[in-house]
């Protein structure tokens, strides 16, 4: 209680459960602090600081210094006039069911005023308690007891055995469910199983710590880190650190104890990951690490018990459980490496990888062929990658070498294949790769632990004697999972990951299974988003149209073979041609071709095959807008990039973006944006089309000298700006637009746009229609807010 | 809490296999519930058991503990493995509706049969159960004693695709992994079955190898398929007749042989949802016949309850 205020006290809530799961613990916590602030909020009451805390049995809340009942208020009510008709006061008598005495009269109007006193604040918390609990959102409830011969029955996570409810040192008396609140909790389930009773808020922690539970989440993480670390430390090792254990066992512990155990060093063959992967998530133990950073045969184990014989019989049962999961493991790992993984991808003949996308050898074969075009198109080079990351990228962006224009580094600082058998040999491998990338799928290692797909296939390629490059590209050609992971820089992983996702994103966009609002089943935004990073990343000059095309092109040529063996030569070839080429247009003309051919049911490939390039290509812009905004780019100027409209390469996109970003960051910049939406909306207000720009005709009379500046400038900057958008320079570009800016502010300053003389008014809207254009040379400003 | 702890944990030696069987039956009788017997089929989990499947249908109170040998042919590992079998026990309990001193009783379960929590660190891990053969999910835990799961503890929520009115409590124990653990014993066929120096592999090994190599090689996949092609239309047959024991009789039928074919490896990753997914609905129809067929009889001694 706050000693400085008699007429306000803690409260403490306490809502003790069957043994609540882990991962629900953090977010459990957060909604009962949000919802019981609601429910003070809506009575007028706030508390000065809501603590939460959590473990496997309660879920608890204290909220400080609560006034002890609710602020008196006035409630005011405005009526008629007291001019107005008798009809006026009795029907708003009526409304309040005051009587024309109880009215106030201010200013010739009735008033209603209700004096509403405060409420006792323990009456609030009766009626909040209930509410709380009912409300509760945990992501799964239950029903049980003999209650639950109704599913109308309280549900809550696991079932729910006692409330304390304390206002100082006061019950707040609620009954939820048959349980009725009180002062009594339970301690330890076995140091402690009997009754506690507490005094107040303040004496909370330190009864239930005496029973040997730490209610404080944080403080039981803290001591599992430590003592996890000690242990290990003492062992000559060093702890794996792994905070999403230390969460995990803080939330299935009141009482940690970490305890350190060993296992058979013969396990040690397996890769580490594996047993890692086993001792976290079968076990949730931590691992260790010796001198050398090699996986120790060492692990931690966290009990929720002070054992009587100081955890050795624990220990001996742990490290019997982890033997067992080990032997399991290296069982698997050998007999998966006595199988040739050419000979596992086989096996995926037999896997649907979708019903409506075929098997996922079908799916295999898609990837080696777009893996091999995109180093044979020369979109995957010998040295990509090379300059930003060498072993598999880190979390961050690295900078370009050249900081003015990262494009020029792609061209300039990498070395070009030497020559076509390079160029083969990279296709081979990149192949080669995707041919096996699937393959650890039907392994027993990847069966029992699926998050290990990639990883054991690496290990077994590595085994088998392919080539490192094809290894290291079967290992991690799923990354980026996400932002924040590893990007792949290596040329063959780079081919196979993105050749994977675009192949995933055309199938599935061809078939229509799009995602919808929250709806993302086969993960394509995460597919979208790790194309755009991989292209980002490495540079890969890539027309997205192009590559979509020739994916399309895979799906849907044998689709229409097999609907129309016979079709006229010159349309197949039209048909080749469509997916080919990066024209958009060009797929229009083919299909008035093929409905002059009447032929429906190609016709209907050709038309879906179209509508899922164009929802393709929007799906990225919306993605990349959504990954850029996270790396701080703005999604107005992608959006004046877009707007341009034909950009379908994203290192040259984002390239303008971020000069774009950087130049309306400067003063030049800023005023230039104000002078070109002065001019912009002048020109909307005449009807000045930027579609349809005014014929550049010889001025009629002698222009005014800010007027001739501004003509001689825009005759300077045009082809600057021009010829450095050709050149991919787009800080060049802005530079030349920079030079506008005070020849445009003078021109408003003195020049008047709307003469009387119709010649100069056409002539000068005319000139503003030029800056117009000059400047979407570069972007289309209207986008840029502010 | 029982004074099973104390002759448990006086020293000696621990319970052999069928001891600790006969303890568990004892406890659980003397909290009344039924001593059933094993159900006469091959099933892949107690749950299985009419016992527990279709008494977690209605509103009646139901308590019972049996022990159900459990056939999973894919587990096989012809007696080489030390702790993989292709036959084993659960020792299950239901008890409706659940009640509110559960985790206390099975708590109390394990002192009975010598597990001393002073010692050793029991938990209550999250894992939701389901059974989509089934249509039945429930909410629980794994119980780990020292980190080795011993015990699954379900609160019912559907069976059949229908709600449990009242949920149903279900502890299934893992006997042969909770013997090891009592009998500190590495290799399952090392276990005392009794007191007379008979082990778990002089009972068992043999069938494991056999019945493994039945399992994997021998059993007749025209015949399986036929046998699977029989039993579900001999369940409609029993369904179409109004009798869902009997249909759900045929349903487990069909269940087991379905795990046959997996084992034999003839069942594509395809086809597997495909059959899984006729016995599911197999098994709802048995329920809903049930239910349907019950509820006269549930309504009139229970009128609040609906469906």
């Amino acid at each position: 209680m706050n000693p400085a205020d008699q007429n306000a006290t803690d409260f403490l809530l306490e809502l003790r459960s069957e043994e609540i799961p882990a991962r629900m613990q953090a977010k459990a916590r957060e909604d009962l602090s949000r919802l019981f602030a609601a429910e003070l909020a809506k009575a007028g009451l706030a508390a000065s600081e809501i603590v939460t805390y959590a473990t496997p049995r309660r879920l608890a809340l204290i909220a400080r210094d609560l006034p002890l009942a609710t602020q008196a208020v006035s409630e005011e009510v405005k009526g008629p006039k007291t001019s107005a008709p008798p009809q006026a006061l009795d029907g708003f008598l009526r409304k309040t069911g005051l009587t024309r005495e109880q009215l106030t009269e201010r200013n010739g109007v009735f008033f209603a005023v209700t004096e509403k006193p405060g409420r006792a604040t323990a009456d609030v918390l009766a009626e909040a308690i209930p509410a709380i609990i009912r409300a509760f959102p945990w992501p799964k409830s239950m029903r049980w007891g003999d209650a639950s011969a109704s599913t109308e029955s309280l549900r809550w996570v696991r079932p729910l055995h006692g409330i304390v409810a304390l206002l100082g040192e006061d019950v707040v008396p609620v009954t939820v469910a048959g349980i009725e609140s009180g002062a009594v909790t339970y301690g330890h389930r076995f140091h402690h199983p009997g009754p506690i009773t507490i005094g107040s808020a303040a004496d909370y922690a330190d009864k239930l710590r005496l029973c040997h539970v730490i209610v404080d989440q944080d403080e039981r993480a803290a001591i599992i880190r430590d003592r996890a670390g000690a242990l290990a430390a003492e062992a000559g090792l060093e702890l794996v650190p792994d905070e999403g254990l230390v969460a995990e066992n803080a939330g299935l512990t009141e009482w940690p104890v970490p305890l350190l155990g060993r296992f058979d060093a013969a396990f040690l063959d397996v890769p580490p990951e594996v047993i890692q992967l086993t001792a976290r998530v079968n076990q949730k133990y931590f691992v260790c690490r010796s001198s050398d950073g090699k996986l120790a045969n060492a692990f931690v184990c966290t009990a929720n018990i002070d054992a009587t014989d100081g955890g050795a019989k624990i220990v001996e049962g742990n490290r019997k459980v982890l033997a067992a999961r080990l032997s399991d493991a290296r069982f698997f790992y050998d007999t998966d490496l006595k199988v040739p993984l050419e000979d596992q991808a086989k096996k995926l003949e037999k896997i649907v990888f979708h019903e409506k996308l075929g098997t996922v050898a079908d799916k295999v074969d898609r990837v080696a062929k777009l893996a091999r075009w995109l180093v044979e198109e020369g979109i995957i080079l010998l040295g990509t990658g090379r300059g930003t990351s060498e072993a598999g990228g880190g979390g961050e962006p690295q900078a370009a070498p050249s900081e003015q224009n990262p494009l020029h580094h792609a061209s300039g600082a990498v070395p070009l294949p030497a020559s076509g058998e390079d160029k083969q040999h990279l296709a081979n491998l990149a192949e080669r790769a995707a041919r096996l990338c699937k393959a650890d799928l039907v392994t027993g290692m990847v069966g029992e632990f699926p998050e290990l797909q990639g990883l054991m296939g690496g290990y077994y390629a590595a085994a088998q004697s392919e080539d490192p490059q094809v290894a290291e590209a079967i290992r991690d050609h799923y990354k980026p999972v996400g932002q924040g992971d590893d990007v792949p820089t290596a040329p063959v992983t780079v081919a196979v990951s993105l050749a994977d996702k675009l192949d995933t994103l055309v199938g599935f966009y061809l078939e229509g299974l799009t995602p919808t609002g929250s709806r993302d089943p086969f993960a394509l935004r995460r597919a979208a988003i790790a194309v755009i990073i991989l292209i980002e990343r490495n540079y890969l000059r890539l027309s997205l149209v192009q590559a979509l095309n020739h994916q399309i092109r895979t799906y849907d040529l044998p689709r229409i073979r097999s609907i129309s063996p016979e079709l006229p030569a010159p349309l197949s070839d039209l048909i080749e041609q469509m997916f080919e080429s990066s024209d958009p247009n060009y797929a229009d003309r083919i299909i008035a071709d093929a409905k002059a051919g009447r032929d429906a049911k190609v016709l209907l490939v050709l038309e879906r095959a179209l509508a899922a390039r164009g929802q393709l290509l929007d799906f990225f812009a919306d993605r990349l807008k959504v990954q850029q905004r996270e790396a701080g780019v703005r999604h107005d100027l992608i959006d004046a990039v877009f707007a341009l409209g034909g950009e379908d390469d994203l290192v040259r996109l984002l390239a303008r973006v971020r000069a774009l970003q950087s130049f309306v960051g400067t003063d030049d910049g800023a005023n230039l944006l104000a002078g070109y939406k002065r001019a912009a909306n002048i020109l909307k207000k005449e009807g000045v089309d930027a579609s349809a720009p005014l014929p550049k005709e010889p001025l009629s009379y002698t222009p005014e000298k800010d007027e001739a500046a501004l003509i001689a400038a825009l005759d300077a900057a045009e082809p600057a700006a021009a010829s450095a958008v050709e050149a991919e320079d787009f800080e060049a570009a802005m530079a030349a637009l920079a030079t506008l800016r005070a020849p445009i502010d003078a021109f408003f300053d003195t020049v008047t746009v709307n003469d009387p003389d119709a010649a100069k008014r056409a002539a000068r809207l005319a000139l503003l229609a030029r800056v117009r254009a000059s400047v979407h040379t570069v972007a289309d400003f209207s986008k840029i807010e502010g | 809490m029982t004074d099973a702890h104390n002759t448990s944990t006086g020293g000696a030696r621990p319970l052999s296999f069928q001891s600790m069987i006969l303890r568990l039956h004892q406890y659980w009788s003397d909290r009344g519930c039924l001593i059933l017997q094993p159900y006469d089929m091959e099933m892949g989990a107690g749950t299985f058991h009419p016992a527990t499947t279709l008494r977690a249908l209605g509103p009646e109170p139901w308590n019972a503990a049996f022990v159900q040998p459990c056939r999973r042919p894919t587990d096989g590992r012809y007696g080489e493995n030390p702790n993989r079998l292709q036959h084993y026990y659960q020792y299950q309990v239901i008890l409706k509706p659940s009640p509110p001193d559960l985790q206390e009783l099975y708590l109390g379960s394990l002192l009975a049969i010598g597990v001393d929590v002073t010692t050793h660190d029991i938990r209550f891990v999250e894992d939701d159960w389901e059974s989509p053969t089934l249509g039945a999910w429930g909410l629980g835990w794994e119980v780990w004693c020292d980190g080795m799961e011993v015990t699954q503890f379900t609160y019912f929520q559907q069976m059949g695709g229908f709600d449990c009115k009242p949920v149903a409590g279900e502890l299934t124990y893992g006997l042969e992994r909770l013997a090891m653990y009592i009998q500190d014993v590495d290799n399952v066929y090392d276990l005392a079955f009794n007191d007379a120096g008979v082990s778990y592999g002089e009972v068992f090994l043999e069938n494991e190898r056999q019945m493994s190599t039945w399992n994997f090689e021998v059993a007749d996949t025209d015949a399986l398929f036929d046998a699977f092609r029989k039993h579900t239309a001999e369940c409609e047959n029993s369904l179409a007749a109004k009798l869902p024991i009997a249909a759900y009789e045929q349903a487990i039928k069909a269940s087991h042989v379905f795990n046959l074919l997996q084992a034999r490896g003839v069942i594509s990753v395809a086809e597997r949802q495909a059959y899984m997914g006729r016995v599911r609905d197999l098994a709802k129809g048995a329920c809903a016949a049930q239910i349907e067929k019950m509820t006269p009889a549930w309504q009139a001694r229970y009128p609040e309850w609906s469906l």
